[in-house]
């Protein structure tokens, strides 16, 4: 085997994963001599032509990052996936949806209302909005086309491995990228760089039974550092979350946030979650549930905080009318 | 042709499966919109076995266990209640109307109320109407 062909891309996301590849420090060098790069958009200068100007499954792996948002992603993800052996869905957005896919609570006419009409930092008095299409004397100027849902990068072309994390840990990066240059992957279909089991298997907290009376945010108290999260009444996504990431959020004493996706054989990790996390109410007295479990903010924003497009109700039943 | 609403019942094996089994035996008429799944306990029902079912196209969804105090394993049903809790105000986020999913005690003695909670609970979701799921596979531009 030849140099390893490789191509990144930076979809419908925050730029994070890319700064993860940086992350490997000085070993970014030993990607280099590892690899040719045949597109990555925040370090090299390459165009979308050159990459459609390669022969179908030229490149032996591209690492895609971001959700799919609008119809460059889309096209970019149609494009990558022609041109490439392996794709992998590179951290959370690509894997599940990430934390764009959370625009899915809210319709596209009410995200693009919001943002260019209602919010406070808004100023716009002439009602300017962007267009995919404007004449102007020069030629006409083209946006790429707002989609009505955020989708998974699975849901638009098929994906071979899956790389958690918001971002992946570094570590992790580095063994997957070993892995493909010395032609050691599991199964397709598989996620790589990340454990078989749940967060909480691997979290070195004490545990006990957890029977909680209030639930607290995370602004709100100095949590124990010794202690589990939920025995403390801090909501904390370890019980459905799959490990892997190393726990630096547990160790930076905050709860998990659920970025690795769901743990093995979780078909839905926000009805799982809310699972483990009602479980744990000390109470048998109904209005006392309503009452406790009221106390736990945006609940379906934090149980699928990462991973409502891939969820089993794509959280976009508030359809907009067409 | 009118809609006729598909519902999922989720029901416990001691009190409330048993419940609907003497409407049956008792020739009591109700609608015929429930399809029943029996469990050993309320508390069996993972929130995400409600979530599946909406979105292979159940347009609601039913879980019937023992009265409080009553669960055959003691403390089931209080379990159920608590999932039940938070579930309703997920569900809501999610879009789908308090309706579609609904928690009922029903014992082995009230096949009466069984055919009552079935027939209320049909009307309101024909009320609703067909229940769709956004499945993530819809047209992107759509």
């Amino acid at each position: 085997m030849g140099k390893l062909k490789l191509a990144l891309y930076w979809a419908g996301a925050c730029g994070g994963c890319d700064v993860s590849v940086l992350d490997t420090n000085e070993r970014i060098l030993k990607i280099a001599e590892l690899a040719d790069l045949l597109l990555w958009p925040i370090a090299l200068d390459f165009k979308y032509h050159h990459i459609e100007a390669l022969p179908d499954e030229h490149i032996d792996v591209c690492l895609f990052n971001g959700a799919i948002r609008n119809s460059e992603n889309e096209h970019l993800a149609k494009l990558l996936r022609q041109k490439s052996k392996v794709m992998v869905a590179y951290g959370s957005c690509a894997h599940l949806g990430g934390i764009p896919g959370l625009a899915n609570f809210s319709t596209r006419r009410d995200i693009l209302h919001h943002v260019y009409m209602d919010s406070a930092s808004t100023v716009n008095p002439g009602g300017t909005v962007p267009l995919e299409k404007t004449a102007l004397p020069i030629g006409d100027l083209e946006l790429p086309k707002f989609h009505y849902e955020v989708h998974s990068l699975d849901q638009v072309v098929p994906v071979d491995y899956y790389l958690p994390g918001c971002p992946p840990a570094v570590d992790q990066v580095w063994a997957a990228i070993e892995a493909i240059a010395t032609d050691k992957l599991p199964a397709a279909g598989s996620v790589v760089g990340a454990d078989q089991v749940a967060l909480c298997d691997k979290c070195t907290r004490k545990k006990s039974e957890k029977r909680i009376k209030e639930f607290k945010s995370i602004a709100q108290v100095i949590p124990d550092p010794e202690i589990c999260f939920l025995e403390q009444g801090i909501v904390c996504c370890g019980p459905a979350t799959r490990a892997g990431c190393g726990a630096p959020c547990i160790n930076a004493n905050m709860p998990c946030r659920g970025c690795y996706g769901p743990a093995p054989d979780v078909p839905d990790m926000g009805g799982k979650l809310l699972s483990a996390i009602a479980s744990v109410i000390d109470s048998d007295d109904p209005a006392e549930i309503d009452r406790i479990v009221a106390q736990i903010e945006d609940p379906a924003g934090t149980f699928y905080r990462f991973s409502l497009p891939s969820s089993l109700l794509s959280g976009t039943q508030q359809k907009e009318a067409a | 042709m009118s809609f006729e609403p598909k519902i999922v019942g989720i029901l416990c094996n001691w009190c409330s499966y048993t419940g609907a089994d003497l409407a049956g035996t008792a020739r009591i008429q109700y609608a015929p919109n429930v399809r029943v799944v029996r469990v050993m306990c309320s508390g069996r029902v993972d929130p995400s076995f409600v979530l599946k079912a909406l979105q292979c196209g159940a347009d609601g969804v039913l879980i019937a266990g023992c009265h409080l105090g009553d669960c055959h394993y003691q403390s089931g049903n209080y379990k159920t209640m608590r999932r039940f809790a938070l579930m309703k105000r997920v569900l809501a986020q999610l879009g789908v109307e308090p309706d579609r999913v609904r928690l009922e005690w029903v014992s082995a003695s009230e096949g009466e109320r069984w055919a009552a909670v079935v027939n209320d609970m049909t009307e309101k979701v024909r009320a609703l109407g067909p229940f769709t799921s956004g499945d993530g596979n819809n047209a992107l531009g759509a």
